[in-house]
């Protein structure tokens, strides 16, 4: 249980990467968009791919934000030039990008079994420093029979996805990234403040889709391989991420969302992973598991809202009778 | 600062709804003209500010804004020289977004937009002291987002966001026609009083009479994409709404003579 848990966490921690970038594309610029579904694989592809012809895993990482960069930006080009519709320009795109991903793959899936990656290089490096001995003997001590191999993979998630987090904040205040926010929420307005509105949607979705890409080399990593179809669903991973987190923890400030919405995506993958606990369901009913945890996240708030609503009405109501049967 | 050529403009040319929108249409504005602008719908007005704007180009015709020929330049691009105020309160500013990083956006106007960030201290000092001229209170709740305010205060503080950048032209659509009278006669004083204050050339769109006789040393009659009164100086401040629909009259009754006379 605590195995499953631990991993959950870590796996949660690397496609809240993926919900960060769904989180620029859907929330700040109002554009669903549907390419991550493929450029989440291109990520993966293109890492696999340069890691096994001998490219180092650091910029077999950097090559996939590339062109998970340049796959947002065809999109956004698709929308704003081509003036289709933002719904379509993505499945477009995430249609093309299947084909791409075979071509650059060159097969279904690619194995990185005994190549190097960011996660097995920091290991050796990690070991060393004793951590694992010591936060394990924590677990130990609280009554953990089996324990989770290494903590190094958690950590380093850990510090990237903080360091993309206050990096995506710091750029969403300053000029170009209020002028993004302000195309996603008025763009009239902002082109009447002589704002580009194209080009910021354009390089928008770029950045949205670098960092799904991102994700997607580092879940290749992770798992050891990448798959054609393992992009299958990711939209909707992403929107379950960022729609539990805002329910959970809240929208005040852009910093306190992209926090819930890295909180949103580990939520999202321990209840995903207890749910798989249950007996009667199977792995291949992932996707519809998903599927409901996003509705009940979309529903239930609603309800909350009006069955407190009515409550407080009736309160009123019973209050202001009270009040009259007094006088 | 302002100087249309012979502009014209046609929607649908050659189906059953084609409409000249403008025709033949010229217009001069000098630095620091205030010149109100009034018709009945579809008259061409809004097409004249959006051939400004930039969100229409015209079919034939030159425009020039400060001498510089932006006839198909990019809205965006002009905007740097053009502040805008809409009729809908909601437009013109971003509703998820705060006071403060509204203001922002509209200081980064006539500015290339960088990587440091919008709102700093020097930034909030100064946005505080404009907003204090509105007496709305506004100065304090800088972080408050936009969408909670009232209609009048949006349109106050589009108003603020279009002018304290002092841009070359100011172009106001019916800013006050969605406002409740006591909101609209607020933001016809503040007009007044930011326009003076930094001196900007306006044009303004209005289908209030009495806003249009009040406010402006010029104002000119549109009809049918035609330009078909202009009044300035002396002769403005003397005319009255009888006079002004009387003038009305006499012209397109004219026109319908001749009308009558090309049909016969």
């Amino acid at each position: 249980m605590l195995i499953s848990m631990f991993s959950a966490v870590e796996s949660g921690v690397i496609y809240a990467l993926m919900a960060l970038g769904v989180y620029l594309s859907f929330r700040i610029l109002d554009f669903p968009d549907l390419t991550v579904d493929g450029s989440f694989v291109t990520g993966g592809a293109v890492a696999a791919i340069s890691i096994v012809n001998g490219v180092p895993p650091v910029l077999a990482t950097i090559y996939a934000v590339f062109a998970g960069f340049i796959a947002g930006m065809i999109t956004g080009i698709l929308n704003t030039k081509g003036k289709i519709n933002p719904l379509l320009s993505g499945i477009l795109m995430m249609i093309a990008l299947y084909s791409i991903n075979l071509r650059i793959m060159d097969k279904p899936n690619v194995a990185l079994l005994n190549e190097p990656t960011i996660f097995n290089q920091i290991e050796g490096f990690w070991a060393s420093l004793g951590i694992d001995d010591f936060l394990n003997g924590i677990l130990t001590s609280l009554g953990a029979d089996r324990l989770p191999g290494t903590w190094a993979i958690l950590i380093l998630m850990i510090i990237i996805t903080l360091v993309v987090k206050f990096i995506t904040d710091y750029f969403l205040k300053t000029e170009v990234g209020l002028a993004l926010r302000a195309t996603g929420d008025n763009e009239k307005m902002i082109r009447s403040f002589s704002a580009n509105t194209d080009i910021l949607t354009i390089v928008g979705l770029g950045i949205s889709n670098a960092l799904v890409a991102l994700s997607g080399a580092l879940v290749a990593q992770y798992g050891g391989f990448t798959d054609v179809n393992m992009g299958i669903g990711m939209i909707v991973i992403g929107l379950a991420s960022v729609i539990i987190g805002e329910a959970l923890f809240g929208t005040k400030t852009i910093a306190r969302t992209t926090l819930a919405v890295i909180g949103g995506a580990i939520v999202y993958r321990i209840v995903l992973t207890l749910a798989l606990k249950i007996k009667f369901l199977e792995t291949g009913d992932a996707k519809l598991i998903t599927a409901i945890i996003v509705i009940i996240a979309l529903v239930a708030p609603k309800i909350i809202a009006t069955v407190k609503e009515s409550r407080r009405k009736r309160r009123k109501r019973a209050m202001l009778g009270g009040g009259t049967n007094n006088a | 600062m302002l100087n249309m050529k012979d502009i014209a403009i046609t929607f649908n040319e050659g189906t059953l709804d084609e409409k000249k929108a403008l025709q033949q249409t010229n217009l001069h504005l000098e630095q620091g003209d205030f010149v109100t602008v009034i018709g009945s719908n579809g008259a061409g007005k809004s097409t004249l500010m959006n051939l400004i704007s930039g969100s229409l180009k015209p079919d034939v015709g030159t425009i020039e804004i400060n001498r510089k020929n932006v006839t198909m330049m990019p809205e965006y691009k002009r905007s740097r020289m053009i502040g805008r105020v809409f009729q809908d309160p909601m437009a013109g500013t971003a509703p998820s977004m705060t006071i403060q990083e509204n203001l922002a956006m509209a200081y980064a106007r006539n500015k290339t937009r960088t990587l440091k960030i919008g709102v700093n201290k020097k930034r909030k000092q100064l946005f505080k002291e404009h907003l204090e001229t509105l007496h709305l209170g506004l100065e304090n709740r800088l972080t408050a987002k936009v969408g909670l305010l009232s209609g009048g205060e949006r349109q106050a503080l589009s108003l603020l966001m279009a002018t304290f950048t002092e841009p070359n032209i100011l172009l106001l659509d019916e800013h006050t026609a969605a406002l409740d009278p006591s909101r609209a006669e607020l933001i016809t004083k503040l007009t007044g009083k930011v326009v003076k204050q930094f001196g900007l050339t306006t044009l303004m769109v209005t289908h209030n009479m009495q806003q249009a006789l009040d406010l402006g040393n010029r104002l000119i009659m549109m009809d049918k994409g035609q330009i078909i009164l202009e009044v300035s100086g002396e002769e403005k401040q003397a005319l009255t709404i009888e006079k002004l629909l009387q003038e009305f009259q006499r012209i397109r009754g004219k026109q319908m003579e001749s009308d009558r006379a090309v049909l016969g």
